[in-house]
């Protein structure tokens, strides 16, 4: 008995061992190992971020007064539109729009002093393109800036009284921090469930793509210790993976973790777990490492749209809601936020836990009933 | 036809290695080996001769567990391919067509991880130095594989499917990517290892290879169509066999071919062999007055079978498709 397992440690370990050495000859995997984290982190940091500056914008100025320049420069100082046009003609207008060129458009109005003495009619008109979602959130909160005068104490004055709202948008449209801290945590799983589901199918079914399967399944290589030998080496990389995304968001974005760390690598441990056995079913689909990756991507997408990464999960339609339910991501995401952000511990999130161990058994069983040690 | 080996030459030892029943594997409406018994003995180099698609493989998956049988059995060492096939490739090397170790391994790291999974003890480093001396691998050990020429790579297949001492070889169409050279060493080593006493079980389409094989199954379309030593196959062909020279050129071969008892016509250089029925007697003479009456002067002797032409005669193959 002791010997068996013994043996079959050897067997396991072997395949481990090769799986590392040939991992570490695949310049394109290993690259992706650092590289797929670093540019979603920058990416998402960065680039897709809720702080929208410098949208291209046409100005017509009708008033064309000391006070609407002045409005305009504020505008400017916000940093969230860039004038990039300045008009006469409302058809110039319209056709900048139309092409794209601009995304906003302020109109003042020739009565705009008198507009804003007046309080009943709008001062100025803000015209967004309304094909790019994310803007027209941010256009409203514009639009409030000339409105100051409506809830100001007494009719607007001059310049001087805009001063504070500036300051004030400025805090609304400069979510950085927020932002950050709320994307982080979630990429974990994000770039975790990318990585370790594409990995794991591609290095399955490579084995069989180029016929070493063949070679395998003729020798005493049992199904369990190849499983195993092959998916070990990702749960290192998973967890390298998820410590290069902690210290550089908190270089990057100062994220902290207010939770216990040793928590948060044995909740990680656990998604990795579910992401591999994920991953592992893929492989029994599919016959080639195209077909493992395309495969790979159909349980990535609803994963990212539906585990409440990217839209909030309470506004989804039942439906969705039920999808959600089932991708780890999901769970895992309200774990992470827990216990990174809140400070919770694992005990607090044993429902999450439990889905999760749900899914790994289903997963695995599945895997291991339809990975035959035959070629039919 | 189905001449039998009686084991009359070379010392056949008695006992059998591999012996199947009625074996039969289907794919879906195809069936791709059909009905085949075999019984192989231990210690000899036994060979499959066919075309593609005549079931070689399919029947060399069966027999190391891979496949299951659709319908009979088979047993090797006694054992039951379906019920203990993990008992049966601990005593077994298998060494698929395609090359199947890993490329961006090296000679060493291939031959190592196999130690490993077959539980290689003792000294394992030295039996793996051993095995780079006698297939020639000293200066390859840590060259990847990948970058390996196909008569290199051959040879660290097989330096990795007799690794752990098997008592039997399976070697699916070995050398269809290898040089001649490459070839005779490669048979050079099989018949050292099968002095050894291990058995070696070899699919080929080559007739010179199989005709050093101690005995030989032909195979065609799944059916077994004719088994014994080569000689035995040779001498037992249902054929006349006769080479005209001097009929190069003109329609000879096409004449030839039309008359009903004729198996094959093949052109070699400026002669040609044809295969007659022995049914038909005095073809030879026949012959000569087909070609005459079309005013060909030609030399017509009667020679012995090659293998080849008993393939001809067990497929049939010729015939039908009229080459």
């Amino acid at each position: 008995m002791v010997a068996r397992l013994r043996a079959s440690f050897r067997r396991l370990r072997a395949v481990a061992v090769k799986e590392i050495r040939q991992l570490s000859r695949d310049r394109v995997t290993f690259g992706m190992i650092v590289g797929v984290p670093l540019m979603q982190m920058l990416l998402f940091g960065f680039a897709i971020n809720f702080d929208v500056r410098d949208i291209a914008t046409v100005v017509q100025d009708q008033a064309n007064t000391s006070m609407s320049r002045e409005f305009l420069a504020q505008l400017r100082a916000t940093q969230v539109i860039k004038v990039r046009y300045i008009t006469g003609s409302s058809a110039e207008l319209d056709r900048l729009m139309r092409e794209g060129r601009a995304s906003m458009a302020v109109v003042i109005p020739h009565d705009f002093e008198r507009r804003l003495q007046s309080q009943t009619r709008p001062v100025v008109q803000i015209l967004v393109d309304g094909s790019q979602p994310s803007l027209s959130g941010v256009a409203g909160g514009i639009a409030q800036m000339p409105m100051l005068a409506r809830h100001g104490e007494g009719p607007y004055a001059g310049g001087k009284r805009m001063a504070p709202r500036r300051i004030e948008i400025r805090t609304l449209y400069n979510p950085e921090k927020r932002t950050a801290v709320q994307i982080v945590p979630a990429l974990i799983g994000v770039i975790l469930s990318m990585t370790m589901v594409l990995f794991t199918s591609g290095a399955i079914v490579r084995e069989r793509e180029r016929g070493n399967l063949e070679l395998l399944i003729a020798t005493p290589l049992g199904r369990l210790e190849l499983m195993v030998g092959k998916l070990l080496p990702y749960v290192g990389i998973g967890l390298i993976q998820t410590t290069l995304i902690l210290v550089v968001g908190s270089a990057l974005f100062t994220v902290p973790v207010v939770g216990s760390l040793l928590h948060l690598y044995g909740a990680t441990l656990m998604f990795i777990a579910a992401s591999l056995g994920l991953g592992l079913f893929v492989s029994t689909l599919a016959q080639t490492q195209f077909q493992a990756f395309q495969l790979a991507f159909v349980t990535m997408l609803p994963s990212i749209l539906l585990s409440g990464f990217m839209f909030p999960f309470e506004g989804m339609p039942e439906v969705a809601q039920w999808i959600a339910q089932v991708l780890p991501l999901t769970h895992f995401n309200v774990m992470i936020r827990g216990i990174m952000l809140r400070g919770a511990d694992l005990p607090e999130v044993w429902p999450q836990l439990a889905k999760l161990g749900v899914f790994i058994v289903v997963m695995l069983a599945i895997a291991v009933a339809r990975f035959k040690k035959r070629l039919d | 036809m189905k001449a039998r080996d009686d084991g009359s030459e070379v010392n056949a030892p008695a006992r059998t290695a591999i012996s199947a029943r009625q074996l039969t594997r289907k794919f879906g409406a195809k069936t791709a080996v059909d009905h085949i018994d075999l019984d192989i003995p231990s210690g000899r180099i036994y060979g499959f001769l066919g075309p593609n698609g005549s079931g070689k493989s399919t029947t060399l998956r069966m027999l190391c567990g891979m496949l299951l049988p659709s319908e009979g059995h088979a047993e090797v060492f006694g054992l039951s391919v379906v019920d203990d096939a993990e008992a049966i490739r601990r005593r077994l090397g298998y060494m698929p067509q395609k090359f199947s170790l890993w490329e961006d391994l090296t000679t060493d790291e291939n031959l190592r991880f196999i130690a490993d999974l077959y539980g290689l003890d003792g000294d394992v480093a030295g039996r793996i130095a051993q095995q780079r001396q006698t297939y020639d691998l000293e200066q390859l050990r840590n060259q990847r594989a990948g970058t390996m020429s196909g008569g290199q790579k051959q040879r660290l297949a097989l330096a990795a499917a007799t690794l752990h001492s098997p008592e039997l070889l399976l070697l699916d169409e070995p050398t269809s990517a290898v040089d001649p050279q490459s070839r005779r060493d490669f048979w050079e080593r099989l018949f050292q290892l099968a002095e050894r006493g291990a058995t070696i079980l070899v699919s080929t389409h080559y007739m010179d290879e199989a005709e050093r094989c101690h005995g030989l199954a032909i195979l065609a379309e799944g059916r077994l169509v004719a088994e014994g030593s080569p000689r035995d196959l040779m001498n037992a062909v249902d054929a006349d066999v006769y080479e005209i020279e001097g009929a190069d050129g003109s329609e000879a071969p096409r004449l030839i071919r039309e008359l009903p008892w004729v198996h094959g016509v093949t052109q070699l250089g400026i002669r040609l062999r044809v295969l007659a029925d022995r049914r038909q007697g005095g073809a030879g003479d026949a012959l000569r007055a087909l070609l005459a009456s079309h005013g060909i002067g030609a030399r017509i002797e009667p020679t012995h079978a090659s293998l080849e032409d008993v393939f001809v005669v067990a497929t049939g193959r010729e015939k039908r498709n009229g080459r």
